[in-house]
């Protein structure tokens, strides 16, 4: 009798149910929350491929009867916003015109900030970083005007390159955090190495800091992207219409009061907008999470 | 005579923390130098300030009769080894080594020439393709010391390069450096905090506390005649007993106990009575046989017993006071004995209470 615990007892892996409470739970609640999220996403899709005779019908959730690309085209190339009619092609260009210099400008600029911040401290570089620190906290709300008259005293009221000042300056104290956060968590030695080896402060930054930063430009690439993409309220205040970003001219299309409410031109035109930023999360998403939590560590 | 390192009066201050106060030192040409002390004495300080690494607050720095105060660490012709490797990541270990050659312009066939020279020495010429990030701790070493190698530089500085290695390897790479050194004859810097390693690598030794040295001298002279309580207290493990006395006539009483130091070599000839601190190492107490015939014998009552294998170590008591022996590994002590013991005077040290330094 005393050997039986041994031969009957448990034995090997412990079994796993799959239907358990916690488990109906959990996966119910995580069901629930993405039909909630999703829901509106697929009307959009569902809406911006119907013609207006099937949107007047009202059947909102129901599959298109017939696909149509047209209000794609027509958001695409030819809806009007003001007196220019070529849909928002222009906007995504200009879009892409402020987005490529505004990224590589501020994220430039930020990481040699960070590299010097953490790496070659000055006197009074504790100072100047609180100070860069702060300006994150400013809301840029009170600094809209004074901007406005900086741009306009220095002529690039308008231009697109104002914008591309505007954002990159914007940038700089998060993504200055980011990257000297990221440089100080590189172990000192490491530096001190490359000193003993006759290296100065751009070769170091070059050949050992940079090859090595690359989940934290991910990261940064992947905030400036869809920050600079999404960002409306300087694009309505700093541009004018010609050189208006994708996001202005969206709101354009969809908030004219003129003629008919072409729902589905409105929703292929923003579904457009979004898929800048949509793509770069879908791509980069684990090294976005990856690289958040890197820079996190070390004050 | 000019030596290979020379340091007159190097200050360094933190804000208002002095981390290295007037500190002198000189090293001599192919001299193998350990700076040891506990952390935060000031040792690695020290160092980074000799690779300038570190600004110095005032004093002065000379390597091979030049002044390289304030020269780059570049232009000072020294290789520093340093504790967790410090390799470039996303280099070959060719690239790790010939970093430093390329950045002084170096033409390539001397490039070349001398990584394979270093990787020979050191015999990591199967490595030399691979990454650090497929390199074993001491393989990473290695090559470490092939960084500093290759720039055929006058001195070495080594910044506690064997603490992030597991006990086995660090022996072996401990061997591997002392062959380095006979090999090559450079000057050697060394920072530990490891006794071990400061006793068996170093010419000499400079024990270091709060910024100064304690003392300087041959690791014979630390560990037999230590300058002070300090150096006394730090090196040697298990660490030396201390009783608390009084010197009186030549003779040094504790309690009821009284040791005549005939034999011991005091520092000065004439030594008055004060109170004074004795210090015997575990070591060299000795028990059976010999105690009988040791200049003063003793009693101590066994505490506690340790064997460790080689050796067993005895914690017991002298009178009133804690006492600790070494003994042979086959030693059979139980406690609660009664052990008799014997002690010399001449191995022993004698330092002045108030001062604390050797009499």
């Amino acid at each position: 009798m005393v050997d039986m615990t041994l031969q009957n007892g448990p034995r090997g892996p412990k079994p796993k149910r799959a239907f358990t409470r916690a488990n109906i739970f959990i996966y119910g609640t995580l069901l629930l929350v993405s039909v909630y999220y999703l829901l509106p996403l697929y009307v959009m899709i569902v809406t911006s491929l119907k013609g207006m005779p099937e949107i007047r019908m009202g059947n909102v959730f129901g599959p298109p009867m017939e696909v149509t690309f047209e209000p794609w085209v027509k958001a695409w190339s030819q809806a009007c916003t003001g007196i220019n009619c070529d849909g928002l092609s222009r906007g995504f260009w200009n879009s892409v015109n402020i987005l490529i210099p505004s990224v590589i400008l501020s994220i430039g600029i930020a990481s040699v900030n960070g590299y010097a911040l953490s790496n070659w401290k000055f006197k009074g570089s504790e100072v100047f970083f609180t100070i860069l620190i702060i300006g994150a906290f400013i809301p840029y709300q009170t600094m809209l005007y004074p901007i406005v008259i900086l741009l306009r005293e220095i002529g690039l009221m308008g231009e697109l390159s104002g914008l591309v000042l505007v954002h990159t300056v914007f940038g700089m104290p998060i993504l200055t955090l980011l990257f000297r956060n990221y440089f100080a968590s590189v172990p000192e030695e490491l530096f001190k190495a490359a000193r003993v080896d006759g290296a100065g402060f751009w070769r170091i930054y070059f050949q050992i800091m940079l090859p090595m930063a690359l989940p934290i430009f991910v990261v940064a690439i992947i905030l400036q992207v869809t920050g600079i993409w999404n960002d409306f309220l300087f694009g309505v205040i700093y541009t004018k219409p010609s050189t208006y970003p994708m996001t202005v001219q969206l709101n354009n299309i969809v908030n004219s009061v003129q003629g008919v409410k072409e729902y589905n031109v409105n929703m292929a035109a923003t579904l457009l907008t979004g898929l800048v930023p949509l793509v770069i999360y879908f791509a980069s998403g684990k090294l976005f999470v990856r690289g958040i939590a890197a820079g996190a560590v070390k004050g | 005579m000019t030596y290979s390192v020379e340091i007159k009066e190097l200050q360094l201050n933190f804000g208002a923390v002095n981390v290295l106060q007037n500190l002198d030192l000189n090293i001599h040409e192919g001299e193998f130098l350990v700076l040891l002390g506990s952390s935060g004495c000031g040792k690695s300080t020290l160092l980074n300030c000799i690779a300038g690494l570190l600004e110095v607050s005032d004093g002065q720095i000379f390597i091979k009769g030049r002044n390289v105060t304030w020269a780059e660490p570049s232009e000072r012709g020294i290789g520093m080894v340093f504790q967790s490797y410090a390799l470039y990541p996303q280099m070959t270990v060719r690239g790790n080594l010939s970093f430093g050659l390329k950045n002084a312009r170096l033409p390539k066939a001397e490039i070349e020439q001398r990584v394979a020279r270093a990787a020979s020495i050191l015999q990591i010429e199967p490595l030399l393709d691979r990454k650090p990030g497929a390199l074993s701790g001491g393989q990473r070493q290695r090559v470490a010391i092939g960084r500093a190698l290759v720039r055929d530089v006058d001195v070495f500085l080594f910044d506690e390069p064997l603490s992030n290695l597991d006990a086995k390897l660090r022996v072996d790479l401990r061997v591997e450096l002392k062959r380095l050194h006979n090999q090559l004859q450079n000057t050697m810097i060394y920072v530990t905090h490891d006794q071990i390693e400061a006793m068996t690598l170093a010419d000499r030794i400079a024990v270091m506390k709060g910024g100064k040295i304690m003392q300087l001298g041959s690791p014979d002279e630390i560990y037999n005649r230590p300058r002070n309580l300090y150096v006394a207290d730090f090196i040697g493990s298990p660490s030396m007993n201390f009783l608390h006395g009084e010197l009186v006539g030549g003779q040094f009483k504790v309690d009821d106990m009284v040791m005549p130091m005939t034999g011991y070599e005091f520092t000065s000839p004439q030594v008055a009575d004060r109170p004074a601190v004795i210090g015997i190492r575990p070591e060299h107490v000795v028990t059976g046989e010999l105690a009988q015939k040791a200049p003063l014998q003793f009693d101590v009552d066994v505490d506690l017993v340790e064997p460790m294998g080689s050796d067993t170590l005895i914690y017991a008591k002298l009178g009133q006071h804690p006492f600790r022996i070494r003994m042979d590994g086959q030693a059979r002590v139980k406690s609660g004995e009664v052990l008799p013991i014997g002690i010399d005077p001449s191995r022993a040290s004698l330092f002045d209470k108030a001062t604390e330094d050797r009499l």
